[in-house]
């Protein structure tokens, strides 16, 4: 098939049903004597096939969290995660693990992520061996096949981890996940730990992958400009929040929330002329400890617009559809603009 | 230059870091400088005795590193630590040794100074430690200040904060600054001059706003065009630089870029080009150059990046070999080119 039907494919799948749907999930960490951590503090949202959800937020804010629940790589505190149908908050054992085929990962630190006993081959095969789908000849076509599709030499099968770069072990890792064929792959900060110039080989194949695979991606990372890129849509997380949801194209341009004004206002933009001229829209004091987050909206302690106590301190904003298919948490979005 | 803002851009092992290392005498063993000069204020720096060079580092030339945690000590106060870069160099007064530490970290923005300085390294937030070093950093009012990777292990909100201040210091101060990062966007908001470095040496270098307008270098030039750009309005596909930075200790012949560039011609793997003008204040290493390649090789709209793709230029056979070796493990960047 041509990458142009294909393209056509994943955009007439981005009306059917949702793959993925969060409803109200919740995870809170004890923390000894200190209290409860409330990492994840009551998400929802929904995932169309073949679309790219890019998750941001600064260090803290739940996002890796929100992707090890998806996975269930972590139990959920309450909420469900329904998969395909299937609500995973209600499986376990064997059921789970079946589901989880659909559902891959890829980590952000290529050197941990790997065994750095086992050869490429039998990292990639694992998942394979696993499930009991492969044997023998066919265990090492397979593995050879999905070298290929990442771009590295399919005849490296033997060698091990660390006769790679950072980005050739992403790529492994890349391999590792497509073995079974999933459906869902949680990106968890895919190329944060690589060099710049070797960023972009890894979002290009990722983008090729999706297009060859129908693949739906969430894509959590620090780096906005990054997730904007790679994504259809954008969620943006604060305290444990999605305060604000919007199609990644507009973003830039207008936004619905004041956090992620201040988020995108902090990025550099590679242009000396637009990043001399550009406002830094400077946010008071730091983030606050998720162990006790700041009563009504978390992010009103910090907000330029924030009307204390009421509403803003005392009542928690929803996630509200502000204009269409963009969704913020705010009492004043409509003030935003004015920041 | 005085007061000037300073970038050396590259990649992770290009040597930026040693190279500001350098300046300060700070290689580690077993590595050292083996030739060439560092002139300060027309002193050598690298012919200075230990002792002299001692007296230099920390009062004149102070540096500041990317992990605030780790280059803190963490059983001393900071306070301590802000006052012990001043009584090592007697520039500031005993008796006023005290009463600059708060202000200095007043100054850096940190609330509540007085009380700060009281509290140990783990007591402060990320963004708080980057800030007493930069104190500490500023602590005997140093004529240049190197900033290692400042902002790269801070959130992008803490990021732009300490970056608005490194601008307001060396406003208000008159400090020079040499900022090392790999980070295009922090060097356009902060630098007026900019070195970009690659395998070891120094490919292109000049103002700021030139290099990014017409970079030369096909290194400068693909690097700009690799990394998404938060306000760009169409979503067009990343130009990747295929293939690896070059392995150190077995550097290819010829230009350190040629393996992986669009652009390269044969002499590419023979000689290695010297830093030559190539604009008023703008010089680039590079025996192509962007302003050839645009005209003969159609640079504004190629896609394909692979080296070689665009001037169609492979390695000499008895190269081949060596040219590709680790590379050789990817198979994306084993170049195959059309009508060669």
């Amino acid at each position: 098939m041509s990458s142009a039907s294909l393209a056509a494919d994943s955009k007439s799948l981005v009306t059917q049903e949702p793959l993925l749907r969060v409803v109200d999930v919740v995870k809170h960490f004890r923390a000894g004597v200190a209290g409860t951590v409330k990492a994840v503090d009551g998400v929802s949202f929904d995932i169309r096939p073949g679309e790219t959800v890019g998750l941001v937020g600064e260090s803290g804010c739940g996002k890796s969290t929100l992707g090890r629940l998806v996975t269930q790589l972590i139990p959920a505190t309450s909420g469900r995660v329904i998969f395909d149908g299937v609500d995973l908050t209600k499986l376990g054992g064997e059921k789970l693990r079946q589901q989880r085929k659909q559902l891959q990962m890829i980590f952000q630190d290529p050197y941990a992520s790997l065994d750095p006993r086992m050869t490429v081959g039998d990292i990639i095969a694992e998942p394979l061996v696993n499930f009991g789908l492969v044997s023998g000849r066919q265990k090492d076509a397979r593995v050879q096949e999905l070298l290929r599709v990442v771009g590295l030499n399919p005849y490296f099968n033997n060698r091990y981890p660390h006769e790679f770069s950072g980005g050739q072990r992403q790529r492994i890792g890349i391999a590792r996940a497509l073995a079974l064929n999933p459906k869902l792959i949680v990106c968890d900060e895919p190329v944060s730990a690589l060099d710049v110039s070797i960023q972009a080989q890894i979002i290009n194949l990722l983008e090729d992958l999706q297009r060859e695979f129908s693949l739906t991606y969430i894509f959590i990372a620090h780096d906005l400009s990054v997730v904007r890129h790679i994504s259809n849509r954008v969620m943006v997380m604060y305290l444990g929040k999605i305060v604000e949801v919007s199609p990644s194209e507009a973003l830039y341009h207008s936004q619905e929330h004041p956090y992620t004004k201040a988020l995108l206002s902090s990025i550099p933009v590679a242009n000396p002329r637009i990043q001399t001229l550009r406002r830094l829209i400077e946010l008071s004091g730091e983030i606050p400890s998720p162990l006790n987050p700041p009563s009504g909206c978390h992010f009103h302690t910090r907000c330029p617009i924030a009307k204390v106590p009421t509403p803003c301190a005392d009542t928690e904003p929803p996630l509200e559809e502000k204009a269409p298919d963009r969704f913020a948490a705010c009492h004043f979005s409509e003030k935003v603009r004015t920041v | 230059m005085p007061g000037e803002t300073l970038a050396i851009v590259g990649e992770s092992g290009c040597g930026k870091s040693v190279t500001a290392l350098s300046v300060l005498g700070l290689v580690q063993r077993p590595g050292r400088i083996v030739g060439g000069k560092i002139l300060f204020r027309d002193i050598d720096l690298v012919s200075l005795p230990a002792e002299e060079l001692r007296e230099i580092r920390g009062r004149d030339i102070a540096m500041i590193f990317q992990d605030p945690l780790s280059s803190l000590n963490p059983v001393l106060k900071v306070g301590f630590q802000i006052n012990e870069a001043m009584r090592a160099h007697d520039k500031i007064p005993r008796d006023q040794v005290a009463a600059r530490s708060i202000d200095l970290l007043t100054q850096v923005r940190v609330p509540d100074a007085a009380r700060r300085l009281n509290d140990y390294p783990h007591q402060f937030s990320g963004g708080m430690r980057q800030r007493a070093m930069i104190a500490m950093g500023l602590a005997n009012k140093p004529e240049i200040l190197i900033a290692d990777e400042p902002t790269t292990a801070l959130d992008v909100t803490v990021q732009a904060q300490i970056l608005e201040l490194l601008r307001d210091l060396n406003e208000a101060t008159g400090t020079s600054i040499i900022l090392i990062t790999h980070n295009l966007g922090v060097v356009a908001g902060l630098c007026k001059r900019v070195v970009v470095m690659y395998a070891g040496e120094i490919v292109e270098q000049g103002p700021v706003e030139q290099i990014f307008e017409s970079p030369q270098h096909p290194y400068t030039w693909s690097l700009l065009r690799s990394i998404p750009r938060i306000d760009a309005d169409r979503k067009e596909r990343l130009r990747s630089i295929e293939g690896l930075p070059p392995d150190l200790i077995q550097l290819p012949p010829g230009c350190e870029f040629s393996p992986r560039c669009p652009f390269r011609i044969e002499r590419c793997f023979s000689d290695d080009p010297e830093l030559e003008q190539v604009a008023p204040d703008q010089e680039a290493a590079c025996w192509v150059t962007m302003k050839r390649a645009y005209a003969e090789m159609g640079a504004a709209n190629i896609l394909d990046t692979r080296p070689g793709a665009a001037s169609g230029v492979r390695p000499p056979k008895e190269l081949a070999a060596k040219v590709v070796d680790r590379r050789t493990l990817d198979a994306t960047s084993v170049p195959e080119v059309a009508g060669q």
